[in-house]
């Protein structure tokens, strides 16, 4: 079996057995604490540009299928295992891990304690770092590369070229826009299910083009990388904003909300990434286990009372998990009500979304 | 929500005595929740019969009644506290039917007393089958095709529709009692009966049977503001069909994905959230293999045995949460304990796995049928914690205590392949072994066993890597580092990889390194010091703090004749070790129990109790000294090696333990003493055994030595009873030698004393009412003693502080008198804690493992408060009474013996004897009502003189006499109008006696008999007959005597005081 490893920005060295594509890849190092959803999480193009540690130790234990992938493709810069399962076993599965891995270009590494790694990203946070198989060392020059990596360019390289339209089930009975920062599938899926007709458009599309294109609504998704590099999106959802049509807000479609409206953003120690966080709704003293997948937060203190409410905060570490603007139909959330992976308890703000697009207003 | 301000003082129920499907978890339960409630400074009246538990303690609640669980004593106990609120869902089902009566009677509204954590209505939908349908379909979530009946023939017309094979669940039971699955129409009508006569409501669901689906649990928890969460799920790895609690279960399930998890743990909450259940509560779940198709089977409106689990797995405080919440607090007003910094409101998520394997008691009942299905039918269970499928399953099956050290079940090399693949299709306790043989032998595929067991063949591929490595160790040239390293992270112990590559590992070897439970795979810091071992590199053990350090090794899975008792006497060392300003360290495997909680020591390691793994604790911790005298014969069995590896025992030496155990230099021990005791030898084959056994004259016992619980203990009468016990008892290799004893069937005496070195306390001394001959776990015992003159206690007091000075104990020593033609004779010295400590500790208020404690670091008992030599005598008997589970281990002989069959005890406490005999027999579930009228009584010729009083002192009762024909002449000539029934023997006449112990028309069976245990034996046919028909069946003339006394005096438990423990002393 061929080594592997992951070399970190601070200099320590994880020697493991390679697994999925061999070759060499720079990225932050985050670590996912969710037990099982992998193949989402391969797929998630929010972890553009992130090589991923799963902190559960056996993966791939359930193969990989045909139905779960969240895009066309994975988008990680690295997966990191402490087992990777040679042998799964699931009625849907299809493929392996490793043979998914290796089609994906993923460089793989296994047989790690990815528990230390984690306690090391605990504690200095997300760290810069690359993955390389044996034969593929490192240069000089990739280790500069690697830290001074940042996430670059990140929606514009994830985001659709081309708008494409998903059809409801069932009848249609509302028009909702998508701006896609780099879209989950089951957002799409959850509006689906409601009825919507969802259009699909690139992340920088002009804000006239969706005021005038007869939406009912506009749903503001989750993607990569650092929200404020967004700036001619930022301004566009200020348009957006001002139109009045009403808007939901997932993860990174709320922090650029947020930043629309004057809020600031910061860069988290090591970020929620995970399928177990605690929100508490604070308008009605009720908490709900999320699924999570973000870097960076809104700062609670530049959000004018004016214009938007905290509604949900992270009840371990009080983070802005959601806002209600006051003068617009509009909300956003920090959290992955879609899910995949994770927790289904918060589907309901697909319905209040809905709600707002057929009564008006903010419910 | 803050804390409700119209709860004050709140009444707990416990579970009653440990049996099979209710054991220590309730203790740890209880406990938890006790405290919590204390902490917010509620006053807890605690109700609970078992004396041997943490809960009963004093520190535990301000009012403790030991007292019956039973209806008519906590209506008495309620008046006489008038508590503002009950608390039900900590005491398992005992705790949780009982508040329901009370609740259904009215009797709770009457009182004014609330109840907290659930309402009847909730309970009922959980517990009710009909209504569980019907609220499941209410909100969609699927069922199993079923239907609840009431008698046997409804039973069949329904199977007719759905077809064959069904599922029988009795409505009410714990552990599935009287349940099944019938795959013929006999079996169904058998099943049928059986089920409706064990419900509580004459109650039985006949159900679609999913055999094969995936089960799995879900541990979920909700607050009164609606919040709910799940704490863990876990997957079994037998399919269903069989009893979750005799399934090796894993957390968290390892072959759904997100969609298939995410499914079924929204089914959860939305079953938690329509209950309204407040607390905890635990969903089990069939899912088919190949589809999204599932079914609800089960919801359990309390905390339970998948629960504690749940906790030990994860690290989240379960009932200590359950408990707050009952009591007004949201999750999100609760802290998360382990990381200090969290709140109760989150799901843990974990960074290994769990593997939890069954401790089954078929070592001890060989005759049981060891099948397995959905009655439970293990004792105990042991967790292990690894990064690896592989190491967690090594690691449990080594932690078990069942003789192997890996996946190799020596007992069936012996079989033929075509043995072994039928084998294969059994499912019993020891198929996972016999598919590991299938996969050694090269003779079954994968798929193959997979087709006939419908185990996740995940699972399969686990255990053919582990094989699959045996292999490669056989076959090595050289152990390489690479090999070592391989085997050593799939749990393979190092006399393994000796054993297996015939290589030494010499300097390739690596001892382990420590990772914590913390709850949150590493994303926040933990505070508490949860450890469990893996082959890494970087190890988390916390520096320690100066004091002097302490290893504590705890007792493992609860076996019959080693239970909770022992993980009483590991928490009060920890305890006391606290108080004497040391740091702690405790060492079990045990999830159900109060040792292996968070914050019991002050690290706490995960791991088998096997030399090697407690060489690694003691690598990583260094301690200054281990206790090994609390834990059991687990614990007293490593105190050699402990000791060798440079850490000194705290308290008796280890060579004084040997002295005790081995004949000869006990021999000598004794004849230095001047103390006599029964005549015998030691032997190691059958034929000496024979040969010993004619020298000394039968009746002799013979036990194999080094065992707890006379395991393998018996009463030869003949040559033939020794041959028989000696085959059994070196079915598995014999290590150490079998003793043969003269049998002297007298009184038996035992006494439990601390010494210090140089004086010895003796709380009490406790005296059987069974003569010798039935183990002392199984008798009746009293304390203070009735029937003993002062110079025999003098002589019983002589002796102990000789036989402890001269074995050099220095804390707790158990020592069986017998007492035989007015003449003290020493049978047993077992120089450590025992199973009547706990009691006796409560009934005389002497804190005993306290003081052993503090003896081992010197202190003097003179200097103790509580004096030397005899205690004082208490003004209150108390009377145990043993509890057994005869129900569930079919096939298993009840006739009490030598060799321990009780699962738990109850105690009967009372000013008066006959008082505390009552309340203890009616606490051990002895139905003191006369109903139909009848007694049967079969006796072996031995007994029959005694049995002719107890059968006039029936009549004199009023009751109708049946006995087997040599019984009933005797009977008849002795003027005791006696019906003549034919035997067991002669099935095909009539009136014969288990038609009528069938058809239910008896009130008791008395039976006795000279040769038992095979349960082709009519004797023990009866016997099964009683005990599959819930008839108490009296097996010693004595416990009969017992049962007699109470059923003349008349008494009932609303006449008797019902008595706070906290005030006796």
């Amino acid at each position: 079996m061929k080594k592997a490893f992951l070399l970190l920005a601070d200099g320590t060295l994880f020697e493991g057995t390679a697994c999925g594509y061999e070759g060499k890849s720079i990225g932050e190092v985050v670590f996912n604490t969710g037990m099982a959803g992998y193949q989402e999480v391969l797929t998630d193009p929010s972890y553009y540009g992130q090589i991923v540690t799963m902190t559960y130790p056996l993966i791939g234990n359930y193969g990989i299928n045909f139905e779960d992938y969240e895009s066309h493709k994975s988008w990680v810069s690295g997966f990191i295992m402490r087992e990777m399962c040679q042998y799964p076993s699931n009625w849907r599965c299809k493929n392996t891990l490793d043979d998914y891995l290796k089609s994906q270009k993923v460089v793989g590494l296994q047989g790690i304690d990815t528990r230390r790694l984690t306690r090391i990203l605990r504690n200095s946070g997300v760290m810069n770092g690359i993955i390389y198989t044996e034969g593929y060392e490192p240069t000089e020059q990739d280790i500069t590369e690697m830290k001074n990596y940042i996430v670059k360019d990140a929606v514009s390289t994830v985001t659709c070229e081309q708008p494409s339209i998903c059809k409801a089930e069932g009848e249609t009975k509302y028009h909702v826009a998508l701006l896609d920062f780099g879209v989950k599938y089951n957002i799409e899926r959850e509006l689906q299910a409601r009825g919507c007709e969802v259009t699909i458009l690139p992340g920088n599309t002009n804000p006239d083009e969706i005021i005038n294109g007869g939406y009912d609504g506009v749903m503001l998704t989750n993607g990569p990388g650092d929200p404020a590099e967004n700036t001619q999106i930022i301004k566009n959802i200020k348009a957006l904003v001002e139109s009045n049509i009403p808007m939901f807000g997932i993860c990174l479609g709320h922090q650029l909300m947020a930043l629309a409206i004057g809020a600031k953003t910061k860069k988290m120690r090591f970020g929620h990434r995970g399928v177990n966080h605690p929100v508490k709704d604070l308008q009605i003293d009720r908490t709900y286990i999320t699924s999570q997948n973000h870097g960076y937060a809104v700062v609670a203190e530049s959000v004018n009372p004016e214009i938007a409410t905290v509604r949900y905060v992270n009840l371990n570490d009080g983070s802005v998990e959601g806002l209600d603007y006051i003068n617009h139909p509009v909300f956003t959330v920090q959290f992955h009500p879609e899910v995949c992976p994770g927790p289904q308890d918060t589907s309901f703000l697909f319905d209040r979304f809905l709600s707002n697009i057929e009564n008006g207003g903010n419910k | 929500m803050p804390l409700r301000s119209d709860i004050k003082k709140v009444m707990v129920l416990g579970s009653g005595p440990i049996v099979i499907g209710q054991a220590a978890e309730f203790d740890y339960a209880g406990t938890q929740a006790c405290r919590a409630l204390r902490e917010e400074g509620l006053e807890v009246v605690l109700v609970n019969s078992n004396p041997a538990t943490i809960m009963t303690d004093k520190a535990m609640a301000d009012k403790v009644y030991i007292e019956p669980m039973t209806i008519e004593a906590v209506k008495e106990i309620i008046k006489k506290e008038r508590p503002d609120s009950l608390l039900p869902n900590l005491g398992g089902q005992t705790g949780l039917n009982l508040a329901m009566e009370l609740c259904e009677e009215g009797f709770l509204d009457e009182m004014g007393v609330k109840l907290l954590g659930a309402n009847p209505t909730t309970i009922a939908k959980a517990e009710d089958r009909q209504m569980f349908k019907d609220t499941m379909e209410k909100i969609g979530e699927p069922v199993i095709a079923s239907k609840v009946v009431h008698t046997v023939e409804d039973a069949v017309s329904f199977t007719e529709e759905i077809g064959l094979p069904v599922i029988i669940r009795p409505a009410y039971t714990l552990g599935g009692t009287g349940g099944g699955i019938a795959y013929t129409w006999e079996e169904l009508r058998e099943i049928a009966a059986s089920g409706i006569l064990h419900s509580r409501v004459d109650e039985i669901l006949v159900e679609k049977c999913i055999t094969g689906w995936k089960e799995v649990e879900y541990e979920v928890m909700r607050d009164g503001k609606g919040n709910a969460i799940t704490i863990c799920n876990m997957e079994n790895v037998d399919p269903v069909g069989v009893h979750t609690g005799d399934s090796v279960v894993v957390a968290p399930s390892q072959t759904l994905c997100d969609k298939e998890y995410q499914m079924l743990r929204t089914s959860a909450l939305n079953i938690i959230t329509e209950l309204g259940i407040e607390g905890g509560c635990n969903v089990q779940f069939a899912l088919h293999p190949t589809s999204f198709e599932y079914a609800v089977i089960e919801v359990n409106p309390r905390v339970s045995r998948s629960s504690a689990l749940a906790s030990k797995a994860t690290g989240y405080p379960i009932a200590k949460v359950t408990a707050k919440i009952a009591v007004g607090y949201g999750l999100d007003e609760i802290m998360n304990a382990v990381t200090g910094k969290t709140y109760a409101c989150f799901e843990p998520t974990i960074d290994y796995i769990v593997a939890k394997f069954p401790r089954w008691p078929f070592d001890k009942f060989v005759y049981a049928d060891n099948s397995l299905g959905t009655q439970m039918k293990a004792t105990g269970e042991v967790m292990a914690i690894a990064p690896s499928f592989e190491q967690a399953m090594m690691k449990s099956v080594r932690g078990a205590e069942i003789k192997l050290d890996s996946l190799v079940m020596p007992r069936l090399q012996k079989l033929s392949d075509d043995e072994i693949k039928a084998k294969v299709a059994k499912t019993n306790d020891e198929r996972l072994f016999v598919i590991c043989e299938a996969f050694r032998r090269d003779i079954m595929t994968i798929e193959e066993v997979f087709e006939i067991t419908k185990i996740d063949t995940w699972f399969l591929h686990g255990f053919m890597n582990i094989v699959n490595m045996e292999k490669e160790l056989a076959a090595c040239e050289t152990l390489t580092e690479d090999i070592y390293l391989r085997a050593k992270k799939l749990g393979f112990l190092d006399k393994t990889i000796e054993q297996m590559s015939g290589k030494q590992i010499g300097s390739l070897k690596r001892l382990p390194v420590y990772k914590t439970v913390d709850t949150c795979a590493a994303e926040f810091d933990a505070e508490t010091p949860y450890y469990y071992s893996t082959f890494d590199d970087e190890t988390e053990v916390k520096q320690s703090d100066g004091r002097k350090k302490v290893l504590v090794l705890g007792s493992g899975p609860i076996r019959i004749g080693q239970g909770i008792e022992f993980d009483y006497c590991s928490v009060h060392s920890v305890w006391a070790l606290k108080e004497l300003g040391c740091e702690t360290v405790i060492i079990n495997n045990n999830p159900e129990t109060v040792s292996t909680d968070f914050d019991t020591a002050d690290r706490l390691y995960f791991e088998p109790l096997t030399p090697e793994d407690v060489e690694g604790v003691i690598n990583a911790e260094k301690p200054d000294a281990a206790i090994v005298q609390f834990g059991g014969q687990t614990a007293i069995n490593l105190a050699q090696h402990v000791e060798k590896l440079g850490v000194p025992i705290l308290g008796t030496p280890a060579w004084s333990i040997d002295a005790a155990e081995d004949r000869e230099k006990f021999d000598v021990i004794l004849e230095k003493c001047g103390i006599p005791r029964p005549k015998g030898d030691t032997v190691m084959t059958e034929d000496e055994a024979v040969e010993v056994a004619d020298r000394l004259g039968y009746p002799v016992l013979v036990r194999p030595s080094y065992v707890l619980g006379g395991q393998g203990m018996e009463i030869a009468f003949s040559e033939d009873d020794v041959r028989e016990f000696m085959k059994v008892i070196t079915r598995n290799k014999v290590e150490n030698p079998v003793l043969v004893d003269k049998y002297m069937m007298g009184r038996e005496i035992e006494v439990d004393a601390i010494c210090d070195g140089d004086d010895i306390l003796i709380p009490g001394i406790m005296e059987h009412f069974e003569r010798a001959g039935v183990h002392s776990g199984d008798s009746i015992s009293i304390y203070p003693s009735i029937n003993i003159e002062q110079k025999h206690k003098d002589t019983i007091i002589k002796y102990t502080e000789s036989l402890a000075k001269n074995l050099a104990v220095l804390g707790l020593v158990n020592i069986q008198f017998v007492l035989y033609n007015d003449e003290i004779y020493v049978i047993e010295v077992n120089p450590r804690s025992s199973r009547t400590v706990p009691y006796i500790s409560k009934v005389t208020g002497v804190p005993m493992v306290d003081l052993a404690t503090r003896c081992m670091f010197g202190e003097k008992l003179k200097d103790m408060g509580y004096g030397t030599g005899l205690y004082p005598e208490s003004d209150y008997y108390a009377v145990k009474v043993p509890v057994f589970s005869f129900q569930k281990l079919r096939d298993l002989d009840t006739q009490l013996g030598p060799e321990m069959k009780s699962t738990g005890e109850v105690l009967g406490v009372s000013k008066s004897f006959k008082e505390a005999l009552y309340k203890g027999l009616v606490g051990a579930g002895y139905k003191m009502q006369k109903k139909t009228g009848a007694v049967v009584l079969s006796v072996r010729p031995a007994d029959k003189q005694e049995a002719v009083s107890i059968a006039s002192r029936f009549e004199a009762l009023g009751y109708e006499l049946y006995a087997t024909s040599g019984t009933a002449n005797t009977f008849n000539r002795h003027m005791v109008a006696t019906n003549m029934v034919y035997n067991a023997s002669e099935p095909d006449k009539h009136p014969n006696i288990l038609d009528m112990i069938q058809d239910g028309v008896v009130d008791y069976v008395v039976s006795t008999s000279a040769k038992g245990r095979h349960p082709e034996r009519a004797s023990v046919k009866i016997r099964r007959a009683a005990v599959e028909h819930s008839i108490p069946c009296l097996t010693a003339i004595d416990t009969a005597n017992a049962l007699l006394s109470c059923l003349e005096s008349g008494m009932k438990i609303e006449n008797c005081e019902m008595i706070d423990i906290n005030t006796i002393r």
